[in-house]
């Protein structure tokens, strides 16, 4: 794979000769899609933290469906999308420096600890896979997708990034002015939970792309640059989806042209690489007493 | 996991013995109890000050800070100090930083700590093949702690508890009410730094046992646990160094005599710990509405 660096124009364009890159091409680019969409939804409603406790609830109901012998994914879906429910019957009771809240996820943490340890031990003698389990779950593994699992994943993604677009206006109303899109006859309660279930099934399929511990920065990271760039909200919507997409493109790559490089740090280290710059770009307009700066859109938590 | 096979017994006398046959087990309860002492103290303070997502934030930039120096071979030790200090000092220059915040300050934090744990992933793939150690980082491992990591964890916790101990009047008054302190002249902002530091410092020693993802365990569990039970700070902050010693020699017994990691058993019992003084407090409050003066009030701050 030297060669490669001494002429990246053919490395790039062998790059997908290879079905495990393709593969990873194909699910990245819609898991990114559906993540930059969404996430931007989780960051305007201050619902970052949510996304952190997913982080946890996927780790440990990968393991628990692992340890107990069923398929991975069931214990993925299964926790993410119950546990966004719960969230959303919460509402905004739930807050990050909340310790009771803090405590929970420590303990859910721990209990995925156990599981881990069960599964590893339950089949220590059946060869190396099982110890590789729990770090495929916590960093994820998206060059290990089969391609039907490409393939799922991929559709998976497209009916969350498509949900997202077909209920983007009113969530964003809701979003905003809670009370005034309430008057004005949106389902607020019904659009929350939606938007919910929406996130819990976009962090199972981030948690295959690029881990249970790593699928915060691929909500956050985009979709908190792309709304320092655009003050429009549409605008940022899109910009945020293209960030996270391009990320996990570059992000590929990389990994492809490095090995050692994980991919998934090589997704993370773009997408941080983004916020960075559209934080430098957007510093001089945000110091205050500059006339002219646009305003930017700011939701009260 | 481990060599020797050993069993629980109804015979007291020979689990202690079983418990203390060998070296790293020793060790791994002086490591333990030290940890415990400062946990619980600074984790008391911490949960005042509502200051627990900080907390987890310095915990986890501890991964990368171990991973970054087995990777360069040098102390895994100065590793997690090195990287929990300097995320202290930058989460304490950036204004506001504290909480969840605005939207923009949230998404700032997460990207930040998914990036701390990417890059904790990039120094063990650098490192190449330590796929049981990265479990370890994360979820705490008892093996392993050598008489010079003990030192280093007694001498760093001392030191901790000095600072704690010189300031922790003032601190005291900053966290409760900040703004009275601040017209009577307490540096509230210095001191702030300074216990950011101090936390820093803290989740290092408390990540080298419970793994940087599960310090929760001793640094909030069992303070949060003291705060229910009692109102007054001088016993509460007793009561959270105890409750913390008992979870964490309970977890290491228990990892001991079974095959599950040492950071499941602790989650559990500091957990537990909690729950059981959060129901007592319900239930104390329940009978005390029924006629007979409660106990007193819950040591309420406002921020």
């Amino acid at each position: 794979m030297t060669w490669l660096v001494a002429n990246p124009f053919v490395g790039a364009f062998h790059m997908l000769d290879h079905p495990f890159l393709r593969y990873a091409f194909i699910a990245g680019t819609c898991i990114g899609l559906a993540s930059g969409l969404i996430g931007y939804f989780v960051v305007l409603r201050s619902q970052v933290f949510t996304g952190d406790a997913l982080s946890h609830v996927a780790f440990t109901g990968s393991l628990a469906a692992l340890a107990f012998g069923i398929d991975l994914r069931v214990g993925l879906y299964g926790g993410c999308v119950a546990f966004a429910l719960l969230m959303a019957f919460l509402g905004r009771r739930a807050s990050a420096d909340d310790t009771v809240i803090g405590s929970v996820f420590a303990w859910v943490l721990g209990l995925g600890a156990l599981f881990l340890s069960i599964y590893t031990t339950g089949r220590s003698g059946s060869g190396g896979f099982s110890g590789n389990a729990g770090v495929s779950v916590l960093f994820g593994s998206i060059f290990g997708l089969s391609s039907g699992q490409a393939i799922t994943d991929a559709i998976l993604a497209l009916v969350v990034a498509a949900a997202v677009i077909v209920i983007a206006r009113p969530l964003l109303f809701a979003s905003l002015d809670e009370a005034v899109a309430s008057a004005r006859g949106v389902p607020v309660r019904a659009l929350a939970y939606a938007f919910f279930v929406l996130v819990g099934i976009t962090a199972g399929e981030a948690t295959q792309a690029v881990g249970a511990l790593l699928l915060l920065g691929l909500l956050a990271a985009p979709a908190g640059a792309a709304q320092r760039l655009s003050p429009r909200p549409f605008g940022a919507l899109w910009l945020s989806a293209g960030i996270a997409v391009v990320s996990v493109w570059v992000g590929l790559s990389l990994a492809y042209a490095f090995p050692r490089i994980p991919p998934s740090f090589g997704i993370l280290s773009v997408a941080t690489a983004g916020y960075l710059v559209a934080l430098l770009v957007t510093w001089r307009r945000d110091r205050p007493g500059r006339p002219g700066a646009p305003a930017h859109l700011e939701v009260l938590s | 996991m481990m060599e020797a096979v050993t069993e629980l017994t109804w015979n007291l006398s020979r689990d202690v013995q079983q418990l203390f046959a060998y070296h790293f087990m020793v060790n791994a309860f002086r490591a333990g109890t030290v940890v415990a002492v400062v946990a619980a103290a600074v984790g008391w303070l911490m949960v005042l000050r509502r200051a627990s997502f900080a907390g987890h934030t310095l915990a986890v930039v501890s991964f990368p800070g171990a991973a970054g120096a087995v990777w360069l071979g040098i102390s895994i030790t100065a590793g997690y100090f090195a990287a929990s200090i300097a995320a202290a000092l930058v989460i304490a220059m950036v204004p506001g930083s504290r909480g969840g915040g605005t939207s923009r300050e949230s998404a700032v934090i997460g990207t930040v700590q998914a990036f701390a744990l990417a890059c904790g992933v990039l120094f063990v793939s650098l490192y190449g093949g330590l796929l049981d150690s990265v479990t370890g980082l994360l979820f705490g491992s008892f093996l392993g702690v050598s008489d010079s990591q003990v030192v280093t964890l007694l001498v760093v916790g001392a030191g901790v508890l000095a600072v704690l101990a010189a300031i922790g009047r003032p601190l005291f008054f900053a966290s409760v009410d900040p703004d009275v302190a601040s017209a009577r002249g307490v540096p509230v902002r210095l001191l702030g730094v300074v216990f950011l530091v101090l936390l820093g410092t803290t989740a290092a020693e408390v990540s080298q046992i419970t793994g940087a993802l599960l310090v929760f365990a001793l640094l909030v569990m069992p303070a949060a646990a003291a705060q229910q039970l009692t109102a007054r700070p001088g016993w509460s902050l007793a009561l959270s160094v105890l409750l913390a010693l008992l979870v964490t020699w309970a977890g290491l017994v228990a990892a001991y005599f079974s095959t599950y990691p040492v950071g499941f058993y602790v989650t559990t019992f500091g957990f537990a710990a909690y729950g059981l003084s959060a129901a007592g407090r319900s239930l104390s409050e329940w009978i005390g509405t029924r006629g007979r003066p409660g106990l007193a009030p819950r040591l309420a701050v406002d921020r």
